[in-house]
């Protein structure tokens, strides 16, 4: 049971953050909710990438004994990981900066009152 | 080995290095003189282009090409990427190539004006390669980080009119909705690399189980690339986007709205190609099944799309839900293929929607130009406030005659060539879609003659001394002609663009095994 409280946080947390997106109507709760998704699908990478008792993938520094490459972690989800990270901080950013020309033209934060495009 | 031998070895990582190490490049030349930096720019796109048709000659002769970034030879399971391109790959990178190149000649002078533009280079070339990337990788997890560089470049870039509350929203929906994709796109990542622990595009075709979960991840990637490419009920970014964007900055977005279009090909034909032609469901092939799915999207896409573009008075934004329209035709095409998947007719489907992704680029790019061609001149955005533009404007009047007349598919022009080929093999399937598809065709007509009517004939309006109404400048005039006269030859000539690029294309698609062959093992 207790292997399975990650993936049902990630669910929680994908499931928490398109509520945000969807029906909040303030556009940083918005921005937090894609935050939120994201955190739960790099947790979701984080978990698939767990191997009880690995050892880290480095070739030169081996402890003795080990049979190799079946004990060592394969790195590729914690690559994906750190990618995705990096690419979230940048989305992060330029959604605040975007939020902040947006406030700056509109005085306001709510999505209803500032609709211009419709149809 | 020569030179040339070399260039052709590492044509794939330099075709997305070169735009890569330009667009930082640009930027630092920028502060030195501005007119070196708009030419450096168009050089860069031209060195591309010229990779990309090297790679092509080579991959057109002797079959898919291969590049691994990382360990050539698998003996542990060793990191690495890899690069697998074909003649689809291909056909789309000419594709961006292309507008890419028509994009930066035109905004030569529609942005003369505005300052920025150091960003703007930089954005459009980081653009470009990412838009390069997602077409020529050959690895999952690749793929998505080429899509979200695509999702924060033309967020950027859309939001260029900064100073107007609508190009901010527009932006601001368009990063929301593509980051929750690209998101979700990611988390199938993860879940097909938990289920068959590798990332190639070709290994995770050959080992598919088609269980439960990979119908899911079916659902997810076909979902959000069709969201990208702005399938209806998806499409609500892409109108405002494309409608508050500039014009030369549409056509770079364009290519990576064809590149998720092209995705979703992947997705079906090479990744679920093999599962989805021998599964069974419900009593029928899997690929019945999806293809019914892809036409119905298809169905819906081209009536909304030419319905919305019938009541909008926003010229620019018109032109977008027609683009949304004839991605409906690609798709319609797809699912057709698809469908009656190993028939004759199929292939002629896809020969039409393949074609016709080709000829949308080359049509709707013609018209968004004109468009902005109007809005350089006038500074007007409604087609009411508008009229009386064909008395100045006598060339743009002839190129948006082309375009009107290429995206309504009359003969001889290039709207023809693949519509033809798409009601020909629908018909086939079921006549009820030939006759819809035709019949929003005529629709669209009637809504291009109305803007005709609207603003290049009648009356002048609006005209003030200090507008001083008169014909665009020369790039932008180059720019359109060069679009006017593709229509015109692939209209003229279009065995020729069928022979050499979509027959091959369609070919890759089909013959998914050969993709897949080409790799054995890895992550």
């Amino acid at each position: 049971m207790i292997e399975y409280i990650p993936y049902i946080a990630v669910v929680a947390m994908v499931f928490i953050g398109l509520y945000a997106v969807v029906f909040r109507r303030n556009l940083i709760k918005i921005v937090i909710g894609i935050t939120i998704i994201e955190s739960g699908v790099n947790l979701f990478l984080i978990t698939l990438g767990y191997r009880g008792g690995g050892i880290a993938p480095i070739y030169t520094s081996l402890p003795a004994g080990t049979t190799y490459p079946e004990e060592m972690v394969l790195p590729v989800p914690q690559a994906l990981t750190l990618t995705s990270i990096v690419i979230g901080v940048a989305v992060l950013a330029l959604m605040l900066s975007l939020v902040m020309h947006i406030y700056r033209k509109y005085g306001t934060l709510n999505v209803r009152k500032m609709r211009r495009l419709k149809e | 080995m020569t030179p040339l031998e070399f260039l052709i070895e590492q044509s794939p990582a330099l075709i997305v290095a070169v735009p890569l190490l330009g667009a930082f490049l640009t930027s630092l030349i920028g502060r030195v003189n501005e007119k070196a930096r708009n030419i450096f720019a168009l050089f860069i796109v031209c060195l591309t282009g010229v990779l990309i048709a090297i790679l092509a000659s080579d991959v057109l002769t002797s079959g898919p090409r291969l590049y691994v970034f990382g360990a050539q030879n698998l003996q542990v399971p060793m990191v690495r990427i890899i690069f697998e391109v074909d003649s689809m790959s291909i056909f789309m990178a000419i594709i961006t190539i292309i507008l890419a190149l028509v994009a930066l000649v035109y905004s030569w002078s529609f942005l003369k004006e505005y300052d920025g533009l150091d960003k703007f280079y930089t954005l459009a070339l980081l653009l470009i390669t990412s838009t390069l990337g997602m077409e020529l990788t050959g690895d999952m997890f690749n793929f998505f980080v080429f899509l979200e560089i695509s999702c924060i470049t033309s967020c950027a870039l859309i939001a260029f009119w900064i100073t107007e509350g609508e190009a901010l929203e527009a932006a601001f929906k368009y990063l929301v909705i593509s980051s929750i994709g690209a998101l979700f796109i990611l988390f199938s990542i993860g879940l097909l690399y938990a289920q068959y622990n590798a990332l190639n595009i070709a290994t995770l075709a050959s080992v598919l189980q088609f269980s439960f979960v990979d119908k899911i991840i079916l659902v997810l990637l076909v979902v959000v690339l069709a969201m990208k490419a702005g399938v209806v009920p998806m499409h609500m970014w892409l109108p405002d986007s494309y409608g508050r964007a500039p014009p030369s900055v549409i056509l770079v977005i364009m290519g990576a709205t064809l590149a998720s279009f092209y995705g979703i090909l992947r997705v079906i034909f090479t990744l679920y190609g093999e599962v989805l032609t021998t599964t069974m469901r419900f009593n029928l092939p899997m690929h019945v099944l999806v293809g019914w799915l892809l036409i119905a999207l298809a169905v819906v896409t081209i009536i909304v799309g030419v319905l919305m573009a019938l009541i909008q008075s926003d010229f620019m934004r018109l032109i977008a839900y027609v683009a949304v329209a004839e991605i409906g035709y690609m798709l319609l095409a797809v699912g057709t293929g698809f469908a009656a998947w190993g028939t004759a007719y199929a292939t002629t489907a896809l020969h039409g929607g393949v074609l016709h992704i080709l000829n949308d680029a080359l049509d709707i790019g013609l018209l968004f130009l004109v468009a902005g061609a109007v809005y350089y001149v006038t500074k007007k955005r409604l087609l009411d406030d508008l009229g009386g533009l064909a008395r100045t404007m006598k060339y743009t009047t002839v190129f948006l005659l082309i375009g009107l007349l290429a995206v309504a598919g009359m003969p001889p022009l290039n709207g023809f060539a693949s519509k033809f080929l798409i009601y020909e093999s629908v018909y086939q399937l079921n006549p009820i879609l030939a006759i819809v598809a035709i019949l929003c065709s005529i629709l669209m007509l009637a809504i291009f003659v109305k803007v005709f009517y609207a603003a290049f004939l009648g009356p002048q309006r609006n005209i003030t001394a200090s507008t001083g109404l008169k014909e665009a400048p020369r790039s932008m005039l180059i720019a359109m002609g060069v679009f006017a006269a593709a229509a015109i030859f692939i209209g003229l000539f279009p065995n020729y663009v069928l022979d050499t690029l979509v027959k091959p294309a369609v070919s890759a698609l089909l013959n998914h095994a050969d993709y897949i062959g080409m790799v054995i093992g890895g992550v």
